[in-house]
């Protein structure tokens, strides 16, 4: 049908994306009575004061104390509100797993819990506040959605979604200006794969940043007369496996690309899906076995060869498997 | 008064004989610190709580977080008595497929406001709940039960500098201080003392009563309900295992094997002493 391709041409957006997060918690909070806000003494990493200053009875700042924030948060849940939490990802999770395991999960209490600054896009703070595993440790809860939105556009059309689900939810979240890749009202739904781009040699499945690395991979194999199929993979879990399926059913071939470790995360969640169900040569792009370092998001990703050459590489290795 | 009291006496061993039997017709838990519990919750389910064994989700309700997950046996049997459950269902405990875990749950029990278990965890969301009750100006009061080798976690001490900072005063907390852990005793293993002056500096109303006592309990209750502008903490001297001859005061009584011919003379000897 399409006759002329588009080529995916990257471009930031204005604004962090944890302030379209606070605009959504304003907005909402003002209809919503239930929504509560709680920090562990970053509110000025992620943009909280602004809720705090208009919302200060409900907004709580539990100081450095990220075990008493989950607690906290379940209790509040307990008496019917619907609290977000935030850390950086790598507290708001290996952290505190267990009261997020515990106080939440089994209790089945439905506190948001926001992690910012995923995978190396913690930068300068280095390897101690880079969560690699996050998304490991987040998938082995029973009932634990994970949801890592790529740009404003799509964290707007989740928010709802996210606060109308009625379990807990990890958000993924980029604090800074994310590359665009939706337009603002395009049709979104947490748990179902969004398909950027069709194609029918290979699939290529990716999450967070590595969504607009996956779509300049897929215009490089293009030029090479290979037609890659992208996947955005928000919602990690529970994951789309009727889109993953359908996807390499007609492809044959997949790559998964993610900021965090493969070890247990989105790739994992693929293979496994696609191991179980339609087995089919797999790469997995994303940070292998390794912790994190200080450096700048560029740097760390060739680093880690979280980067468009990488996955166009590992998509020649799968069609080379296919044959 | 007296009369009250002894009414709430007579719940309290009922409590206790229901807990000894729970325990033993099954064979094995933790009874040492069920058996320290009895009276304070006695005290609470009968007379302090607003509760409604009909209404269970009532929203203007008080709560209880028995953060010392493991008293989940002793906690049933108030809530059997106080009708929130069948007194038969008491003998499913820990059976396959049962609503009574070892440790509570609240999604599988009627009158279990939270799930505990996982030592240090259940004051925090007991913090929660005050200050969510706070926030809806409901006129719930939070009650929770720590343990004294909870004490030992962090995530409890996180929680006191909170609840004292943020002056919650419709949080009233008890530490079952029994002077035995799994282990042994406190003082050996991680000494707590002085108890009372930690959480006083941690900006809470403290005061050291005979958790064994239950007109020493209303008593401090209602002192706490007086104060405002500062969360209470009741330590209960307490006597782990308490009235069972094979568990008071006994290293080894945390979580312990109980045949039948334990828990039934046990109960005998309770009922021959008028209790």
């Amino acid at each position: 049908m399409t006759t002329q391709h588009t080529y995916f041409n990257p471009v930031r957006e204005d604004r962090w994306l944890r302030e379209t997060y606070i605009d959504l918690l304003l907005e909402h909070a003002e209809r919503d009575e239930r929504i509560v806000v709680l920090d562990a003494d970053l509110m000025l990493a992620s943009g909280a004061r602004r809720f705090a200053q208009q919302y200060p009875q409900r907004s709580v700042n539990v100081g450095v104390a990220e075990a008493n924030m989950v607690g906290v948060a379940a209790g509040l849940s307990a008496m019917g509100k619907i609290p977000f939490t935030h850390t950086f990802t790598a507290f708001a999770t290996r952290r505190v797993l267990d009261q997020i395991a515990l106080s939440v999960a089994y209790a089945g209490l439905g506190v948001k819990l926001m992690g910012s600054d995923p995978g190396v896009t913690a930068e300068l703070n280095g390897g101690t506040h880079m969560s690699m595993e996050d998304v490991a440790i987040m998938r082995s809860i029973p009932g634990m959605l994970i949801y890592e939105p790529v740009d404003s556009a799509q964290l707007r059309a989740a928010f709802p979604q996210i606060i109308a689900h009625e379990g807990p939810v990890y958000i993924r979240l980029l604090r800074r200006n994310a590359v665009k890749i939706y337009e603002e009202n395009a049709p979104f739904r947490l748990g179902k794969a969004s398909l950027l781009r069709e194609g029918g040699d290979v699939s290529i499945f990716a999450t967070g940043i590595m969504v607009a690395e996956a779509l300049a991979a897929a215009d490089a194999l293009l030029a090479e007369g290979v037609k890659a199929e992208v996947i955005n993979l928000h919602t990690i879990k529970p994951l789309d496996e009727a889109a993953v399926l359908t996807s390499v059913g007609k492809t044959g071939c997949a790559v998964t690309c993610e900021n965090a470790s493969i070890i247990g995360g989105l790739g994992s969640a693929v293979m496994e899906c696609i191991g179980e169900n339609h087995p089919v040569p797999v790469r997995r792009v994303g940070v292998r076995d390794h912790f994190g370092e200080v450096g700048l998001t560029d740097f760390l990703k060739e680093k880690y060869g979280l980067t468009a050459n990488e996955i166009v590489g590992a998509a020649h290795a799968v069609l080379k498997q296919k044959g | 008064m007296n009369d009250k009291i002894a009414g709430l006496q007579r719940q309290a061993n009922e409590i206790r004989k229901l807990t000894i039997r729970e325990i033993g017709m099954l064979g094995v838990g933790h009874i040492g610190g069920c058996l320290s519990l009895c009276e304070v919750l006695a005290a609470l389910c009968f007379s302090i709580m607003r509760v409604d064994a009909e209404n269970p989700g009532w929203r203007e309700r008080d709560r209880l977080v028995l953060s010392k997950g493991h008293g989940g046996p002793a906690l049933y049997a108030a809530l059997a008595l106080k009708g929130f459950i069948p007194v038969s269902l008491l003998d499913t405990l820990n059976r396959p497929g049962t609503t009574l875990p070892s440790h509570c749950d609240m999604r599988k029990t009627p009158g279990i406001d939270m799930t505990t278990g996982s030592l240090g965890q259940g004051f925090s969301a007991a913090v929660g709940m005050a200050l969510g009750a706070e926030m809806d100006r409901l006129p719930s009061y939070v009650y929770t039960v720590i343990g004294d080798g909870e004490t030992n976690e962090g995530q409890i001490w996180e929680a006191a500098m909170f609840a004292g900072g943020r002056r919650l005063d419709n949080l009233i907390a008890f530490t079952d201080y029994n002077k035995l852990q799994l282990d042994g005793y406190t003082q050996d293993i991680n000494p707590l003392e002085p108890l009372d002056d930690k959480w006083r500096s941690f900006g809470w109303h403290v005061q050291s009563i005979d958790g064994h006592d239950i007109g020493a309990i209303l008593y401090a209750v209602n002192q706490a309900q007086k104060i405002k502008g500062k969360p209470s903490m009741i330590l209960l001297n307490t006597i782990k295992g308490k009235g069972a001859y094979f568990s008071e005061d006994q290293v080894g009584s945390h979580n312990m094997q109980v045949t039948e011919d334990m828990w039934k003379t046990a109960v005998a000897q309770l009922e021959e002493e008028g209790a």
